[in-house]
C-alpha cells in the first residue's frame, strides 16, 4: 500500500479497517544471496538499497530482538555533513543529500527537519578553527557560515552571553543540518525493503558463522542455520563481538552514552545548538522535549545505561550554556553502546574471509549517516568495490597510517 | 562506580582516569623484526569483550598510581583490582 494524503481521506472514511502492518514477519528461508545483519537504520537502509539496485537477489536482515532496539532507536536525532577532513566530508555530504529526499524515496513521513546546528566558539583559536573547517565544507560544496556574537545574539537570545570563563564569540551554522524522526526512519527503510521483497526477520540472533576454506557460507542464528552467499555485519556496538564469530579483533572499543529529555516546552530553540566549551548540545523535538547529551561516560561498557557524574557533567554543560534549561524538568533518560574507533570514524570494508564485509566504528554519529552507509555499504556488498564517497573508511588504514581523526588525538577512543 | 584500591579503599571512579585494556602493559619490542606489525595490533586491535574486562586506570586525583582493575563490563561490577606495578613485574617488566 503507497501511502498519501488521499489514503488517509479514504481510510478516514472507512473506519481505518485498510491499513495492514508496514512489513511482513516471514519465517527464514533456507538460504539467501545476501544476508544482513543488524536491524538497526544500517543495516535496513543497506538492504533497502541493495534490493533496489540489484532486484533480483533473495536478501534478509536478521535482528536479535526488534528493529531499532538499538542505537537507531536511542540517539538525539542530529543529522548534519560539517566535517573537517577529505575522507569524510563527501561521504556525510552525500548522505545529507540522501536525507533531503528520504521521504519521497521510501514513501514515509521520517520527519526530516532542516533546522540547522549551530556550533559555538568561545575564544580565537576556536573560531579559527571553525572558519577552517566552515572553509573546508565548502570546498565540498557544502553549506557554511560563520556567524558573529551579534547574529547568534539574534538568533538565541537566551543563551549565556554574561559567561566571563567562555564567551560567544560566535558560531559556525550548516542551516542544511537539522534532525530527523529516528524510529521513522528504521520503519521508512523496513517498509521500503519489505516492499521490494527483503526478508526482515526479528528475534533472530546471529551465534556464529559457518567459514571454510577463507570463505563465508552462512550464519548459526537463534532461529536454526542460514546459507548465505554474502553477508554484511552491521551490528553497531556489538561489532567486535559479532566480528569474533570470525575470529577478527577489531580497531574498536564499546562505549556507552546518554541521552535525555526534557518535560515538553513551547517552541524555544530555533535548531540544534553545541557548546564549544564543554560537552552539551540540545534541540527541541517537535513534541516540545529539549533532547539533549554530552560526553560519553569512558570507559568499556556493554551495559545499555550510564553512571551518574556524566548526568552531572551534562546538566552543569546546560547551565552554562543556557542557565534557563535549569527550570525544565527531566522527563526520561537513557544511553546506548557506541563503537567507538581509534581514530573516530568508520569502516566500511570487505574482510579476509571472502563474502564477509563489515559496516561500524560509527561512534556517538551514525545516525546521520544511515542513509549514506546503506547506499555506500550496499555498493560495496554488490560490486566488490568501495562507493567513492567511502573509499578511505577502510580496515587497513590504521596499519597504513592513513587514520580519518578529526579531532586529532589518537588511538583513544574515549577522547573521539 | 566505586573502585576499591588496594591502599586507599572505596574511590569514587571520577578521581580516576580511564586508559583501555590492560594488555597495554605488555608494550612490544620496538626492535624485534616484526616490530611494526606488533605495534599496529598493540595500538589499535582490541578484544573488547562482552564481559570480564582487565583495563587500566590512573589515579589521577588521589595517589596517582596506576590500577589494574578487572570488571564486568555489561554489569558494571568489579571483580579484582591490582596495582599495575605488581601485574607488571609479575609479567616479567622491569617496573
Ligand atoms: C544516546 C545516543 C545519542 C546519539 N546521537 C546521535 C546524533 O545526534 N546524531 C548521529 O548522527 N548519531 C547519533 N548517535 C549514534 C547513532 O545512533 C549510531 O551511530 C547509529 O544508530 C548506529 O547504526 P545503526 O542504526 O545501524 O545501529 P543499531 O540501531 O544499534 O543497530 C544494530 C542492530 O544490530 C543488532 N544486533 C547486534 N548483535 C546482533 C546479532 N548477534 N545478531 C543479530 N542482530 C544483532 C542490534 O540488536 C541492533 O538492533 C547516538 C547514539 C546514542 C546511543
Amino acid at each position: 500500500m503507497r501511502y498519501s494524503g488521499f489514503r488517509i481521506i479514504r481510510e478516514a472514511l472507512t473506519g481505518h479497517k485498510g491499513w495492514g502492518p508496514a512489513w511482513r514477519d516471514p519465517a527464514p528461508r533456507p538460504a539467501y544471496d545476501y544476508v544482513i545483519v543488524g536491524g538497526g537504520g544500517h543495516g535496513l537502509a543497506t538492504a533497502y538499497y541493495l534490493a533496489k539496485t540489484y532486484a533480483k537477489a533473495r536478501i534478509a536482515v536478521l535482528e536479535k530482538g526488534w528493529i531499532g532496539s538499538g542505537n537507531a532507536g536511542r540517539n538525539t536525532t542530529i543529522i548534519r555533513s560539517n566535517y573537517l577532513l577529505d575522507g569524510n566530508e563527501p561521504f556525510y555530504e552525500l548522505s545529507m543529500q540522501l536525507w533531503e529526499g528520504l521521504e519521497q524515496e521510501v514513501n514515509y513521513n521520517a520527519m526530516v527537519s532542516q533546522r540547522g546546528i549551530l556550533n559555538l566558539c568561545h575564544s580565537d583559536g576556536q573560531r579559527d578553527a571553525y572558519r577552517r573547517r566552515g572553509n573546508a565544507m565548502r570546498l565540498n560544496g557544502v553549506d557554511a557560515e560563520l556567524l558573529d556574537r551579534d547574529q547568534v545574539r539574534a538568533m538565541a537570545p537566551f543563551l549565556n552571553f554574561d559567561d566571563a570563563r567562555f564567551p560567544i564569540k560566535g558560531g559556525l551554522l550548516q542551516r542544511r543540518a537539522g534532525t530527523a524522526r529516528h524510529d521513522a526512519v528504521v520503519w521508512g527503510y523496513a517498509r521500503g525493503a519489505d516492499r521490494l521483497g527483503v526478508d526482515i526477520i526479528q528475534n533472530c540472533e546471529v551465534t556464529g558463522m559457518r567459514i571454510e576454506g577463507g570463505r563465508i557460507h552462512g550464519l548459526d542464528t537463534t532461529r536454526g542455520f542460514i546459507g548465505a552467499g554474502k553477508v554484511g555485519v552491521a551490528v553497531a556496538g556489538n561489532s567486535s563481538r559479532v566480528m569474533a564469530l570470525a575470529g577478527m579483533r577489531l580497531p574498536i572499543e564499546s562505549h556507552v552514552l546518554q541521552a535525555f529529555v526534557s518535560e515538553g516546552l513551547k517552541p524555544l530553540i530555533p535548531g540544534v545548538i553545541t557548546f564549544g566549551a564543554g560537552h552539551f548540545y540540545v534541540s527541541q523535538s517537535d513534541k516540545g522535549g529539549l533532547v539533549f547529551g554530552g560526553d560519553i561516560d569512558g570507559y568499556n561498557s556493554y551495559a545499555q545505561r550510564g553512571n551518574l557524574p556524566v548526568v552531572e557533567d551534562v546538566c552543569e554543560g546546560g547551565m552554562a550554556l543556557m542557565p534557563m534549561i535549569g527550570r525544565a524538568r527531566l522527563l526520561r533518560m537513557w544511553g546506548g553502546i557506541m563503537d567507538m574507533s581509534m581514530d573516530g570514524s568508520p569502516i566500511i570494508d570487505r574482510t579476509d574471509i571472502d563474502g564477509l564485509y563489515f559496516n561500524g566504528g560509527w561512534c556517538y554519529g551514525g545516525f546521520k549517516a544511515t542513509t549514506g552507509s546503506g547506499l555506500c555499504f550496499a555498493h560495496l556488498l554488490a560490486t566488490d568495490s568501495p562507493h567513492p564517497t567511502a573509499a578511505a573508511m577502510r580496515f587497513d588504514r590504521f596499519q597504513k597510517g592513513l587514520m580519518i581523526d578529526e579531532k586529532g588525538v589518537g588511538n583513544q577512543p574515549n577522547l573521539h | 562506580m566505586l573502585i576499591p584500591h588496594p591502599l586507599l579503599g572505596l574511590r569514587d571512579a571520577q578521581e580516576f582516569t580511564y586508559l583501555g585494556d590492560a594488555a597495554l602493559i605488555d608494550r612490544p619490542d620496538g626492535l624485534a623484526a616484526d616490530a611494526a606489525g606488533r605495534f599496529f595490533d598493540y595500538g589499535y586491535l582490541r578484544d573488547n569483550p562482552a564481559g570480564e574486562h582487565r583495563e587500566l586506570w590512573f589515579h589521577e586525583q588521589g595517589d596517582r598510581s596506576w590500577l589494574v582493575v578487572t570488571r564486568n563490563i555489561t554489569t558494571h561490577e568489579i571483580v579484582r583490582v591490582e596495582l599495575a606495578r605488581d601485574v607488571a613485574l609479575a609479567r616479567g617488566r622491569g617496573r
